[in-house]
C-alpha cells in the first residue's frame, strides 16, 4: 500500500484533532475501550485524512473534499426527535426499531420490549458505562489497512447498539437501526454498532441512514457484523441521508464456514457519500451476495468500495451493483476480491453497470481480482451506458410518453438488484423508493 | 377525405438518400399492401410514419387525419391511432408484458380524453385478446419479448395493436420469421381487427401473407418510390415475374 504518512497539517484535520483531544476524558468505558479509542487516535494523528495519492481513496479525496469540521452534535431535543420520528424510512413495516437521532440511542423512538428469547440487544452507551459483555468484541473486526473513517469513529466511540442473536435463535422481526439527523444545525455523529449473529442463527437486520436536506452535517457510523457457522443473515442498508451531508460509513463482515450471508446496500442520499465494506469469507463453503443499487442525482458523490477477502476453500460470492447517474452525479465503484492461497474452489463474481441519463455524469468501477489459489473460478465484468434509444423508440411507438418510457427502463435497470433483497416487505419499499426517486425526476 | 396522404416523400439516413418521391393515399378502411424487394425502402417508410429518428426527411409531406404527422412526436403519432408492428420486436428486460400493455393503453387512453382502465377490467380484456391470438397467459408475466420465439413476439404485436385500437397499422414483414401456423393466426387476428374505421398498411416480400390478409389495394415499391399499383392480381404477378421488371422501370 502506498499510504504515506504526514502530520496534520490542514485545518480540518487540526480542528478533528482537537476534537478527538477535547472527548479524550469526557468518553465512557473500561480500560479497554479507551485503549481502542487512543489507538484510532493515534493513528489519526499519525495519517490524517485520506487523499488522492492513497488508492483506496483515490476518487474520494477527504482532504479536498472535508473543508471543515462540523461540531460535535449534542442529544437531541424533543423537537429533533418529533423530526426525526417523521424521517423513518419504513414506517409500515413491522420491524423492531432502534433509533439513534443524531447519534444518540433515543429509548422512546425504540422498541427494545418483549424481546425474543436468544435476542440480547443494548445501547453502547449504556454498555460502556456499565461494562457489558459484548463491548468486548468491539475492534475485533479491524480494516485491512489505516481507513480515516474508521479511526475517527473509533476514536469518538460512544453510542449505538449492540445486538446478539444467540446461537440457534431465529428472530422473527427484522431489527431496524434507524440513524436520523434532526437538527438545523450542522453537527458531526458518530455511531458505532456491533451485531453478532451466533452459530445456526436467523434473521435480518436493516440499517438505515436518514436526514433533513440542505444541512451539511457529517455522519461518521461503523457496524461490525460477525455471522457465525451455519447461520443465515441478510443486512439490508439504506443510505438516504440529506442532500447536503456527508456520509462516511464502515461495515466489517466476519463469516463463519456454511453460513449464507447477503448484502443489500441502497443509496440515494448525502452530497459526499463513502461506503466502504470489507466482507471477510473466515470459513469454509459460505454462500455470500452482494446486490447494490445507487441512484444519484445533481452533483452528488457515491463511493462504494468493496474489498472481499475469500480466505477459505469453497465459499461463493456473488456481486451486482446497479448505478443509475443523472445531472453531474459521480458514482464511484471499487471492488477488489482477494482469493487466498488456501482459498481452492472459490466461485467469485463481480459485475458493475452504470446508466448514465445525462451527458455530464460520471461514472467509475474498477473492480480488481487478486488470486493467490490455483484452482479458483472468478470473473467481473463493468458497464456504463445511456438508456437504449432503439429500445425507448419501442416505447414511444406505443404512445408511451418519453420520459414514462424513461422511468419504466430506469426501474428495471435497479429493479435487478434491488429485488435480490429477500424480505417481501423491504424489497417492495425500496422498490418504492426507487420509484418515488424517478417520479423527482419526471416532476 | 384520405386517412393518410403521403406527398412526394424524400428520405435519407446518413446522407444515403433512401425515399425518393414517395407518393401514397390510404382512404378509411382499405387494406394497402406494399411489395419490394430489399433495399427498396419499405421498412424506411414505416419507421418515418411512426417517427423513428434515424432518418431525415428532406422534403414532401405526410398527413394524417388531416394533421402534419411528421411535425408530431412518435407517442403522439400513436396517441392519434397509428401503430407500427416491427419486423423485429424489441426485447425488454425486466417489464413485464402485462406492465408494458397496461401503461401503453392507459397512457393513450388518457390523452385521447377515454378513461384508463383498472387493473382489473384491464386483466380480463388482455386475457381474452390473448387467448383469441393464442397467446399463453403465463406469457404477459414474462418480460416484453424476451426469450419469446418469433411467433410468439409477431403475435405480441398483433396484441398491442388490438389493444391500442389504432386508426393506421402499419405492419411491416410481419410474415418474416413465422411458420404457416403462426401465420394463420396472425393473420386471423389481423382480420379480426379489419373495420371500415381501420385502415391497413401490409408491408411484405412474399404473396404468401396476401393470401391471408388479402388487400384492396397492391403497390410496388423500388429504389424508395412506388412505380406501380393495382389489384390483388398484381402480387400474383409478382410472385410469377419477380421484381427485377419493376427495378428497371424505376
Amino acid at each position: 500500500m502506498n499510504v504515506e504518512p504526514h502530520p496534520i497539517r490542514t485545518s480540518t484535520e487540526q480542528a478533528l484533532a482537537i476534537s478527538i483531544e477535547s472527548m479524550r476524558a469526557k468518553l465512557p468505558g473500561n480500560a479497554a475501550v479507551k485503549k481502542l479509542r487512543e489507538a484510532a487516535a493515534s493513528s489519526f494523528f499519525e495519517s490524517g485524512l485520506p487523499h488522492r495519492r492513497i488508492e483506496e481513496w483515490k476518487y474520494t479525496d477527504l482532504r479536498a473534499l472535508m473543508r471543515d469540521v462540523a461540531p460535535l452534535a449534542s442529544p437531541p431535543n424533543p423537537d429533533a426527535i418529533k423530526q426525526a420520528k417523521k424521517l423513518d424510512p419504513f414506517p409500515e413495516l413491522k420491524l423492531r426499531r432502534l433509533v439513534l437521532v443524531n447519534g444518540t440511542f433515543i429509548p422512546e423512538l425504540s422498541d427494545l420490549s418483549a424481546l425474543e428469547n436468544g435476542l440480547t440487544i443494548v445501547t453502547l452507551a449504556r454498555a460502556l458505562t456499565n461494562g457489558h459483555k459484548l463491548t468486548h468484541r468491539i475492534g475485533e473486526l479491524k480494516s485491512e489497512t489505516y481507513d480515516a473513517a474508521l479511526a475517527l469513529n473509533t476514536a469518538f466511540l460512544n453510542d449505538g447498539v449492540l445486538i446478539e442473536i444467540a446461537e440457534g435463535t431465529q428472530i422473527s422481526q427484522p431489527i431496524h437501526i434507524v440513524h436520523a439527523f434532526a437538527e438545523k444545525a450542522p453537527a458531526a455523529t458518530y455511531a458505532r454498532s456491533l451485531v453478532v449473529v451466533g452459530a445456526n442463527a436467523k434473521g435480518t437486520v436493516v440499517e438505515s441512514f436518514v436526514g433533513a436536506d440542505g444541512i451539511a452535517y457529517q455522519s461518521n457510523s461503523a457496524t461490525e457484523l460477525q455471522i457465525g457457522a451455519e447461520a443465515q443473515f441478510d443486512f439490508v442498508r439504506l443510505q438516504a441521508e440529506g442532500n447536503a451531508a456527508i456520509h462516511l460509513s464502515t461495515l466489517l463482515i466476519d463469516i463463519g464456514q456454511n453460513a449464507k450471508f447477503s448484502l443489500n446496500p441502497i443509496t440515494t442520499g448525502a452530497s459526499i457519500a463513502r461506503f466502504s465494506v470489507s466482507l471477510r469469507f473466515g470459513g469454509k463453503n459460505i454462500e455470500g451476495c452482494f446486490a447494490g443499487a445507487n441512484l444519484l442525482r445533481a452533483k452528488q458523490h457515491a463511493d462504494t468500495t468493496l474489498v472481499i477477502d475469500h480466505a477459505m476453500p469453497g465459499c461463493s460470492s456473488r456481486e451486482l451493483v446497479k448505478t443509475v447517474l443523472d445531472d453531474d452525479s459521480r458514482g464511484i465503484f471499487q471492488g477488489r476480491i482477494v482469493v487466498k492461497p488456501d482459498a481452492q474452489k472459490t466461485d467469485a463474481r463481480m459485475a458493475t453497470h452504470a446508466l448514465m441519463l445525462s451527458d455530464k455524469a460520471e461514472s467509475i468501477n474498477k473492480p480488481e481480482l487478486e488470486i493467490f489459489a490455483d484452482d479458483v473460478q472468478c470473473g467481473h465484468g463493468a458497464t456504463s451506458g445511456a438508456l437504449d434509444e432503439n429500445l425507448l423508440f419501442y416505447f414511444l411507438a406505443r404512445g408511451i410518453p418519453r420520459k414514462e418510457a424513461e422511468a419504466l427502463l430506469i426501474h428495471s435497470f435497479v429493479a435487478e438488484s434491488i429485488e435480490m433483497i429477500l424480505h417481501d416487505g423491504l424489497r417492495e419499499a425500496l422498490l418504492e423508493r426507487a420509484d418515488d426517486w424517478l417520479a423527482r425526476r419526471q416532476s | 377525405m384520405p386517412l393518410l396522404e403521403v406527398k412526394n416523400l424524400h428520405a435519407e439516413i446518413n446522407g444515403k438518400k433512401i425515399l425518393n418521391g414517395l407518393t401514397l393515399s390510404v382512404e378509411p378502411g382499405r387494406v394497402h399492401a406494399i411489395m419490394g424487394p430489399n433495399g427498396s425502402g419499405k421498412s424506411t417508410l414505416s419507421y418515418i410514419l411512426a417517427g423513428k429518428k434515424d432518418y431525415e426527411v428532406t422534403s414532401g409531406s405526410v398527413s394524417f387525419l388531416d394533421r402534419d404527422l411528421l411535425a408530431l412526436s412518435p407517442d403522439e403519432r400513436a396517441t392519434l391511432g397509428l401503430f407500427l408492428a416491427f419486423q423485429y420486436p424489441l426485447e425488454i428486460p425486466g417489464v413485464t408484458t402485462m406492465t408494458f400493455l397496461r401503461t401503453a393503453v392507459n397512457s393513450v387512453r388518457k390523452r385521447r380524453g377515454e378513461s384508463e382502465f383498472l387493473t382489473p377490467d384491464f386483466l380480463r380484456l388482455v386475457r381474452e385478446k390473448a387467448a383469441s391470438l393464442n397467446i399463453d397467459p403465463e406469457m404477459l408475466k414474462r418480460a416484453v419479448n424476451v426469450g419469446f420465439s418469433g411467433g410468439e413476439k409477431k403475435r405480441n404485436e398483433i396484441l398491442q395493436m388490438a389493444l391500442l385500437e389504432p386508426k393506421l397499422c402499419v405492419l411491416d414483414e410481419t410474415d418474416s420469421g413465422l411458420d404457416i401456423d403462426a401465420l394463420k393466426i396472425v393473420a386471423e387476428g389481423v382480420n379480426r381487427l379489419r373495420s371500415p374505421n381501420r385502415s391497413f398498411i401490409v408491408i411484405t416480400h412474399y404473396q404468401r401473407l396476401l393470401n391471408h390478409i388479402v388487400p384492396d389495394i397492391v403497390h410496388v415499391m423500388a429504389k424508395g418510390r412506388i412505380v406501380k399499383s393495382g389489384g390483388v392480381e398484381l402480387a400474383h404477378e409478382l410472385e410469377a415475374k419477380g421484381y427485377a421488371a419493376f427495378e428497371q422501370a424505376a
